[in-house]
């Protein structure tokens, strides 16, 4: 049986296709534009082909801010996941608990990113904070301020605290739609509660668990606000992320050329890791579907 | 192998204190003899499930005790009792092979090797799984995901009774057939106790060697299938069984028979007497295979005018009227009745059920 076609339905597509190309293609194009020109003045434009890239692939510093990058993105992924994972298993069911558990879990995420930031970064002060003046209490020396390792576990923490509600609000979901039958199955069948989550609650999760790691490593890999007004970046540049780092460039220095140059390497560079996480993740469902 | 005693069991889900109402299921008392096959017949909300599930432990009784061979076990977890139970969503381990599945309850008890093969392999060759043995899991069809489900609770050596929660209602019916074939085979073999969950009086009465039928939480009679059909306790299981259900007539009594429409219709031999003893409402049941059509003005014929008549293959299916109540017969096709004909029915004595408030009366 031939399936009728029907161009006219191309119409209907138009007007998303006009909103993306103005609000993205467009700009995008921009920047690729000022990628390869050097920005004298308003008017006073060079063409410089790849030299901006050449240059930008080059620095020692962005080196430097990519690998700090990569440390995050990989320390965040490897604590929030399971941890969510565990938050998502001890939360019952149904009932008032329940409910009151997921209001209170979600609380993190309704906070605005930059009084995120603001939050932590009084909390952990070492004078006035109560976390950073617990710890010190405690005997261990705590300054986020001035030691490189405290900023960075300062950071870490607070981008668990605000993050893994995520994951666990997701995995949730996911387990509840897992019906009653296979854990009475599981039961009859004598699984200890380590065999039940590898056989029956893991696989179910696949799913889910592909969303949660594309959006938290992709949100962690562009990661501005809440390190910025935490640290600022600092001590030194021991917590300049990749986006403050290209920031700094754009905006502070307003060499639009390297910056836009930067920009594109930098999307091409999420694109690529999260291609690869896609891939790995859904390559094995694939092959069991057939 | 299994004896499983219920005494005094009872069930409400309603926490703290439970009225009276709120009960599932209404104290009963009942043993299912070792290496039976009982279904649980009865209507949605019966309390069959629930019955089912204390058997198996994974529901606490509010009342009552569970005794397997004589131990009680109510207390005991289901991982601790040695029954297997199947449901009815195919419950398998996507991410295992067939093979795996089957061993995962053995490999669960510490079992290990040759001696998981060899038992995996046979409870495989009794239900035709061996070619499968290799797939994964994942994306197999659902007869064959049952058939999985019930090896892994066969493949125990000690499992005293198999509990089966409607398994066969997410099966093709064409396939649906040859499953409970199977299940009556593995069960001749195997001699394990089956107790098995259904609203289909179809499959309750060719699996089981005694059904019992349950209504509103309450067993309402127990029996073997013939039992059931012949002889009813309760004009609900009169309703309950048979395609179409038992024809139930309100009537009176009027010396030894009943009265119908004006009609005297003969009863068994000190029925009449009894029903009067017992009181109550009477209805006086007969199944449409019984009822007969006889000459006019024959001694215990009654008039009805023929209403709807179906086609159903070797036979027609009759709706009459008898006064104001309906009545239903089979006739075998090809027989020479109209719609809208007036004709004469016999209802003979033997298969005759006199329920005097709801019970029967014998």
């Amino acid at each position: 049986m031939d399936k009728p076609t029907n161009q006219r339905a191309w119409l209907l597509v138009l007007p998303v296709v006009l909103v993306v190309t103005f609000s993205a293609v467009v700009p995008l194009m921009t920047v690729v534009n000022y990628s390869v020109q050097d920005i004298l003045g308003p008017d006073q434009r060079v063409f410089v082909g790849a030299e901006w890239f050449r240059k930008v692939l080059k620095d020692p510093e962005l080196h430097g801010a990519l690998g700090r990058q990569m440390v995050y993105s990989l320390a965040v992924l490897a604590i929030e996941i399971p941890f969510g994972i565990a938050l998502a298993r001890l939360m019952p069911k149904r009932g008032l608990v329940a409910s009151l558990g997921l209001v209170v879990l979600a609380l993190p995420l309704l906070i605005p990113w930059n009084v995120v930031g603001t939050i932590w970064q009084i909390f952990a002060r070492s004078d006035i904070g109560l976390l950073g003046v617990a710890v010190n209490g405690l005997g261990v020396e705590y300054n986020y301020t001035a030691h490189a390792l405290d900023a960075w576990l300062t950071v870490l923490v607070m981008d668990v605290w605000h993050w893994t509600p995520l994951v666990a609000l997701l995995c949730y979901a996911g387990l509840r739609a897992v019906p009653d039958a296979f854990y009475q199955a599981a039961r009859i069948d004598g699984a200890s509660r380590m065999a039940i989550f590898r056989h029956i609650e893991l696989p179910k999760l696949k799913g889910v668990l592909t969303i949660a790691v594309l959006l938290r490593f992709m949100d962690s890999f562009m990661i501005y606000t809440e390190p910025f007004v935490l640290t600022g970046g600092g001590p030194g540049n021991a917590t300049t992320f990749l986006s403050q780092y290209l920031t700094r460039f754009a905006v502070g220095q307003f060499d639009l050329g390297p910056a836009a140059a930067f920009s594109l390497v930098y999307f091409l560079v999420i694109l690529l890791f999260s291609y690869i996480f896609y891939t790995a993740m859904t390559t094995s469902r694939r092959e069991e579907g057939k | 192998m299994a004896r499983i005693d219920l005494r005094g069991i009872a069930h409400s889900y309603a926490r703290g204190p439970a009225p009276e109402a709120s009960y599932a299921l209404k104290p009963l008392d009942h043993t299912l003899e070792d290496g039976g096959a009982y279904a649980l017949l009865g209507p949605s909300g019966c309390g069959k499930t629930t019955l089912l599930n204390i058997v198996s432990g994974l529901l606490r009784p509010s009342q009552g005790a569970l005794l397997l061979n004589g131990e009680d076990v109510t207390a005991r977890p289901p991982e601790a009792r040695n029954i297997a139970q199947v449901f009815q969503f195919p419950v398998v381990y996507d991410t295992m092979t067939v093979f795996d599945n089957l061993a995962f309850p053995l490999r669960n008890r510490g079992l290990r090797g040759p001696e998981v093969r060899a038992r995996v392999e046979e409870i495989a060759g009794l239900l035709d799984l061996t070619g499968d043995l290799p797939r994964r899991a994942r994306g197999l069809s659902a007869d064959v995901k049952q058939k999985i489900s019930l090896g892994r609770g066969l493949v125990r050596r000690d499992v005293a009774a198999i509990l089966l929660d409607e398994p066969l209602t997410v099966i093709d019916p064409q396939l649906r057939w040859l499953l409970r074939r199977k299940l009556k085979q593995v069960h001749e073999s195997t001699r394990v106790t089956l107790v098995y969950v259904t609203h289909d009086q179809i499959e309750a009465l060719t699996l089981a060697d005694k059904v019992i039928v349950m209504n509103e939480g309450r067993v309402v009679q127990a029996g073997t299938p013939q039992e059931l059909f012949e002889r009813p306790a309760h004009v609900f299981v009169g309703h309950f069984i048979g395609s179409p259900g038992m024809n139930l007539l309100p009537c009176t009594l009027d010396g030894d028979a009943a009265v119908l429409a004006d009609r005297r219709v003969p009863l068994p031999e000190g029925v009449a007497a009894r029903a009067r003893a017992a009181g109550g409402p009477l209805v006086l049941g007969i199944r449409p295979e019984f009822v007969r059509t006889a000459a006019p003005e024959a001694p215990g014929a009654i008039p009805v005018t023929f209403g709807r008549v179906e086609e159903l293959g070797r036979h027609r299916l009759v709706t009459a009227e008898l006064g104001a109540s309906p009545l239903k017969l089979k006739l075998p096709e090809g027989a020479p009745f109209e719609p809208g004909e007036a004709a004469w029915v016999e209802l003979p004595a033997e298969w005759i059920t006199l329920f005097a408030d709801g019970h029967a009366v014998r």
